[in-house]
């Protein structure tokens, strides 16, 4: 069976308000995928356009992008799964290459947030959750994952210092990523401190430091069939399994609220897939959309028992040096999340680790790396093996 | 005679904000406005849904009736919120929660009468209907 690989990848920087429109956000990523797979539009057979469009008052971005990146006439497909959507675009990518029905395809996501104010943004991303049957009690994510929060609080003790020190992690590595929105340090006292902004409340028991930073920004992925691959790259990237899976919209559908079900199943499909266990991943980033949801991530993902992950933070394990390092590269929480962008940056990140190009951030000679990037509360779960 | 074709938009009552005016569903509202907080059970199959559905996913049938929802249920988990979306922000402080009842599980907000000290995961609690100051319909969360 043939394989597919990532053959180039590429991000804008991730910052508070992109001084220009979105084609010309969305072509800053997808220059430095070209650049870093040295390939001409030639070379590309489609694109996939992935975001959550209401942002954005350009209707259907795809076919505007596919132009403005000279990818006319080839064909392009737009895809959204809120959070995950570039990582739902790579999983499209795969299949269509997959299927031989194209060679070359450029997954590019991106998110304009400052469009809009934070208000306005925090009442779409809200909509993002069940409209009809939860929003009109005046829903926003940080509290759907607060209620999480809550549930593994009270089933396994976890405490709010527990999750302060995801931040402290995550903000470790911003601070070196020249790509990330937030890179000023956060100590593990600025929570303690009441007129710290960090210790300031938003959605009990989640506070200001428990929250990522919204952010434009723009990734770009390219897939490629082995035999292109091969001709193409020098280190290529293979993409070894794949999981993904869905949950009610609505939480009075769901059974579990100390874990996501879809992270759940989505690792368990990738990990299958892959012929891998949790034990044999080197490097991962997780979607630490809030510091809760990463301390969840470890546990879906096998790197903890449930209800242990606040043990990985604790000890380190979760560093750099340690024997599970998990968002290197500051996370949501410090690098920023431009919705429609964040898998792909993800899945970035992964590739460069596995090509030893990270720079300061590279982890020690690492075969295999995941990604997990989250849509909505746990609506949608993507979950991506990658290995040298 | 008006040519106008009256519209059932009875929905858009649900909630501080309504963004869904019209659903198969709207005869909640009139059960609110009855005092009862209603799911739907599917006559075909038995299955019970809350929040209310027009269309059973298990046998395929749209043949629901009506049933109440009563009793106490168990509080699974819930947040308060000190900022709020556009359009809510007159009601923060609030809490959203979750009610377990067994069957099925109640997505809603804690009545505002309960400060935070007497609020504890696993208590039982009871579902009931209730007037926003401006004059939208919900439900709320009571100690049973």
């Amino acid at each position: 069976m043939s394989k597919v690989a990532i053959i180039g990848v590429g991000q804008s920087a991730f910052v508070r308000s992109y001084p220009g429109s979105i084609r010309e956000l969305a072509f800053e990523g997808f220059k430095e995928a070209m650049q870093d797979a040295r390939l001409t539009t030639k070379d590309i057979d489609a694109s996939v356009i992935c975001s959550a469009p209401e942002y954005d008052k350009q209707r259907s971005p795809a076919g505007v992008f596919a132009e403005y990146m000279g990818l006319n006439p080839q064909p392009t497909f737009y895809v959204e799964s809120l959070c995950s959507s570039s990582s739902m675009g790579v999983r499209l990518a795969y299949s269509l290459v997959k299927s031989g029905l194209h060679d070359v395809v450029a997954v590019i996501g991106f998110q304009k947030m400052s469009e809009i104010s934070s208000s306005e943004s925090q009442e779409r991303m809200g909509r993002g959750a069940d409209i009809q049957w939860e929003s009109p009690f005046g829903t926003m994510m940080p509290a759907y994952y607060a209620m999480f929060a809550r549930a593994h609080m009270e089933k396994y003790g976890t405490t709010l210092e527990d999750l302060a020190l995801i931040r402290v992690k995550a903000a470790t590595y911003g601070q070196l990523n020249d790509k990330a929105v937030y890179r000023k340090p956060v100590t593990f006292d600025m929570f303690s401190d009441p007129e710290n902004r960090m210790s300031g409340p938003v959605a009990s028991p989640l506070r200001v430091g428990d929250c990522c930073a919204n952010a434009d920004g723009s990734s770009c992925i390219i897939v490629a069939k082995e035999e292109k691959a091969k001709a193409l790259c020098k280190k290529p990237v293979w993409i070894m399994g794949l999981g993904a899976a869905t949950a009610s919209v609505n939480l009075a559908g769901r059974d579990v609220f100390t874990g996501l079900a879809v992270a759940q199943k989505a690792g368990k499909q990738a990990y299958e897939m892959a012929g891998v266990a949790p034990k044999d991943i080197d490097v991962a980033e997780v979607h630490d959309c809030f510091t809760i949801a990463e301390m969840m991530a470890y546990e879906d993902l096998g790197f903890a028992r449930p209800g242990e992950g606040k043990a990985l933070v604790k000890d380190k394990a979760t560093y750099k040096e340690g024997s599970i390092p998990v968002n290197v590269d500051g996370g949501l929480l410090s690098k920023g999340h431009p919705i429609g962008a964040t898998g792909g940056s993800q899945i970035r990140t992964i590739v460069l680790q596995l090509r030893d190009e990270a720079g300061d951030i590279q982890v020690k000679d690492p075969q295999i790396g995941l990604v997990h990037n989250i849509g909505g509360v746990g609506l949608y779960g993507n979950v991506t093996i990658l290995a040298r | 005679m008006s040519s106008v074709k009256e519209v059932d938009d009875r929905f858009k009552k649900f909630g501080t904000v309504s963004f869904t005016s019209i659903t198969k569903t709207n005869d909640f509202i009139d059960y609110l406005e009855k005092g009862k907080v209603m799911g739907t059970r599917c006559k075909g199959c038995g299955l019970i849904f809350f929040p209310p559905r027009a269309d059973c996913h298990q046998c395929l049938a749209g043949n629901m009736e009506w049933s109440e929802i009563t009793g106490t249920g168990k509080l699974v988990t819930y947040s308060k919120l000190e900022f709020a979306p556009i359009g809510f922000q007159e009601d923060v402080p609030y809490c959203i929660a979750l009610l377990d009842y067994g069957d099925y599980k109640v997505f809603g907000r804690i009545a505002d009468d309960l400060s935070e000290q007497d609020i504890e995961v696993g208590m039982q609690m009871k579902t009931a209907v209730n007037t926003l100051p401006n004059g939208q319909l919900n439900y709320v969360f009571q100690k049973s």
